[in-house]
């Protein structure tokens, strides 16, 4: 059978790489984790808050179809669409041709955290959209983990069918406060003038170190949209999501809002590759440190064909005397004609931008939080729908309350 | 009472400098003051110091509003009070829109939210703003583009003294006519407003009439006058002749 030529060669792959360190970010010692299925009560309804915490509604108003998962086991799916498929990948994969998408783009052998992923698969997403179809409304998944010291390895595929829209928000947090790995492996396609906004939101607790591992292609006339939210407190975060624009004329942007914490280490990036004609690209990060926190936030944009364009905004503000913050905006042109830009800058709220909105009446506090809202505003290039729109309003209305 | 602002023998410093040296002033309620002065004479300082600016630092003397000591009292709470100054060189706020901070000063003067919005309009309108309410804050913004801006934000905290730094400074001619005239129809829409004006070129005054004028040198008042001939005066001879008939009054 085809499927068990493919995974041995994984497995081959995948054991290769399985003490290979990422090249970014703190090295974690997986061995002190355990990667089991973690609990096998589906309890979701005990979550409720948890879920709610990370924008997902656990009575699925306003989503066009949902899909849960405690621990490594998929808990519920559900679509309201046609057109609209999201299952668990291990039923999924139940059907060969899914294996187009299958550890196609993430490398297995990428590091030891895609080697362990791979080896302790059982569950994740896999969502398609037919072609043409739109689906209005934002499908949800929600990934919790609840049992402690866990290696949490879901899997997940989405693929975003030629002419189609998807708007997926994710959610991805803690049952209560443990010890744990999340990796998560994102594959994801956008067939020719498909659009797919990803929207995800992160809120882990302390003890928790977090490898997501993304990989995006994207055809001709694509777009591809990334939101990255993470604010709460966590022991380490190192990603860099790598967007492949293949096709002629396709776009990415990705967006990412980092508070560090405590003593968060955080390192997180975001790459786009000019492959195609016409193809565009932008990453912008705001990143905000706190206590002792570390971030390094990195952006990559490559251009390997004439007449490409992208641009990279990195934009940090220290909050606090011991924190630190480590910008590095890439640049890569391979071809004669590319157009790439970047800015960068890192530094503390400006008095003068504190002392101005005094004299218009603020307290010094209410001005500072003015300068941060608009500091961490998400700059979003097209219209999204109503309930997304909502989602990262809350997001924000958090953050904002938060600090 | 008649006096709206009554300053008396101050002096401020920045950092180790003293800029102002034993200020006296007084502006009656409905007056339109111009301050007139040489670059470097002190005329921006004192304004920072009137609005509570913590970057300058009264030495000596004491600043009167309205009847009460304000010379100790937060910016915020002088704001509250009526003080309101329009700078000339705000600072560039990303992630804040003209609007946005417009929306937030009316909120917070207790205008009702129905109304908030008409009045924006209004004086986008009048002040040719309406490409850039949804901008950030100065970002990308002309000179006469700035000027325009600070002075709705400015106007909108409905101060009954306003303080505005060199409204007219790099300022084209259209420009300084919508300038001009939303100041004077500010004023004139309560009689008991009151204006300090700093300008350097004496421009604005061929818009907004004002009662009275004074030099300033050195961080002292040097000169008091009718603002046309004081303003007529030094466009003609420059300020030469103020530094050598230095404390005349």
């Amino acid at each position: 059978m085809k499927s068990r030529k493919v995974r041995d060669d994984l497995r081959e792959r995948a054991l290769s790489a399985l003490s290979k360190p990422s090249t970014y970010g703190l090295d974690i010692d997986l061995s002190r984790f355990t990667a089991s299925l973690g609990s096998d009560i589906m309890d979701i309804e005990s979550y409720t808050d948890a879920m709610l915490s990370v924008g997902v509604d656990p009575e699925e108003r306003g989503r066009g179809g949902s899909y849960y998962q405690i621990d490594n086991v998929a808990a519920y799916s559900s679509s309201r669409y046609k057109g609209l498929i999201v299952k668990p990948i291990s039923e999924a994969l139940e059907d060969e041709s899914i294996l187009e998408y299958y550890w196609k783009a993430v490398p297995v052998d990428l590091d030891k955290y895609t080697a362990t992923a791979f080896l302790y698969e059982k569950d994740g997403y896999y969502i398609e959209v037919k072609d043409r179809v739109e689906i209005p409304i934002p499908v949800q998944a929600c990934i919790l983990l609840k049992s402690p010291s866990l290696i949490q390895v879901p899997h997940n595929i989405v693929v975003v069918g030629e002419g189609s829209k998807l708007h997926l928000i994710t959610g991805c947090t803690v049952a209560r406060e443990n010890p744990g790995v999340h990796i998560g492996i994102s594959e994801f396609y956008v067939k020719k003038n498909g659009l797919l906004t990803f929207t995800m939101i992160h809120s882990w607790s302390k003890g928790m170190h977090i490898r997501p591992r993304t990989i995006v292609y994207v055809e001709d006339g694509g777009i591809f949209i990334s939101q990255y939210i993470s604010t709460s407190l966590v022991d380490s975060i190192q990603s860099y999501p790598t967007i492949h624009l293949v096709g002629e004329n396709s776009s990415s942007h990705l967006s990412s809002i980092i508070i560090g914490r405590g003593s968060s280490h955080i390192d997180i990036g975001g790459a786009i590759e000019l492959k195609a004609p016409g193809s565009t690209g932008e990453v912008t990060s705001r990143v905000i440190s706190m206590d002792e926190s570390r971030i390094t936030s990195r952006g990559r944009i490559s251009g390997f064909i004439r007449g490409v364009k992208g641009h990279i905004e990195c934009r940090g503000l220290i909050l606090s005397e011991n924190s630190s913050i480590y910008a590095i905006p890439e640049l890569e042109a391979k071809a004669y004609d590319v157009q790439l830009t970047h800015e960068a800058a890192v530094g503390r709220i400006a008095e003068e931008e504190i002392i101005y909105l005094m004299a218009k009446g603020f307290t010094e506090d209410e001005a500072r939080s003015m300068i941060i809202r608009g500091f961490l505003q998400p700059k979003i290039p097209i219209p999204l729908p109503r309930q997304l729109v909502d989602y990262l309003s809350m997001a924000m209305e958090k953050i904002a309350y938060a600090l | 009472m008649k006096t709206l602002l009554q300053v008396e023998n101050l002096s401020v410093n920045v950092g180790s400098t003293c800029i102002i040296r034993g200020l006296n002033l007084s502006v009656d309620k409905g007056e339109v003051i111009l301050l007139l002065g040489p670059n470097g004479s002190g005329k921006s300082t004192f304004l920072h110091a009137l609005i509570g600016d913590p970057r300058y630092r009264i030495s000596s003397g004491r600043i009167i509003f309205d009847g009460i000591d304000v010379s100790s009292m937060p910016m915020t709470d002088r704001v509250k009070l009526g003080l309101s100054l329009g700078l000339q060189f705000p600072p560039r706020i990303k992630g804040i829109t003209l609007r946005f901070l417009a929306e937030r000063i009316l909120e917070r003067r207790g205008v009702t939210s129905s109304v908030i919005s008409s009045v924006i309009e209004g004086y986008s309108r009048m002040l040719n703003l309406g490409g850039l309410l949804d901008k950030d804050l100065y970002v990308g913004f002309s000179g006469g583009e700035i000027k325009r801006a600070e002075l709705m934000i400015t106007l909108i905290q409905a101060p009954k003294l306003l303080m505005l730094d060199e409204p007219d400074s790099g300022v084209d001619v259209e420009n300084l006519a919508l300038v001009g005239s939303a100041i004077s129809k500010y004023l004139s829409e309560d009689v008991g407003r009151s204006a300090i004006i700093i300008t350097h070129t004496g421009y604005i005054a061929r818009y907004v009439k004002a009662t009275k004028a004074y030099v300033m040198v050195n961080g002292r008042i040097v000169c008091r006058g009718d603002p046309e001939i004081l303003v007529s005066n030094i466009l003609e001879h420059g300020f030469e002749k103020c530094f050598r008939c230095e404390g005349m009054i």
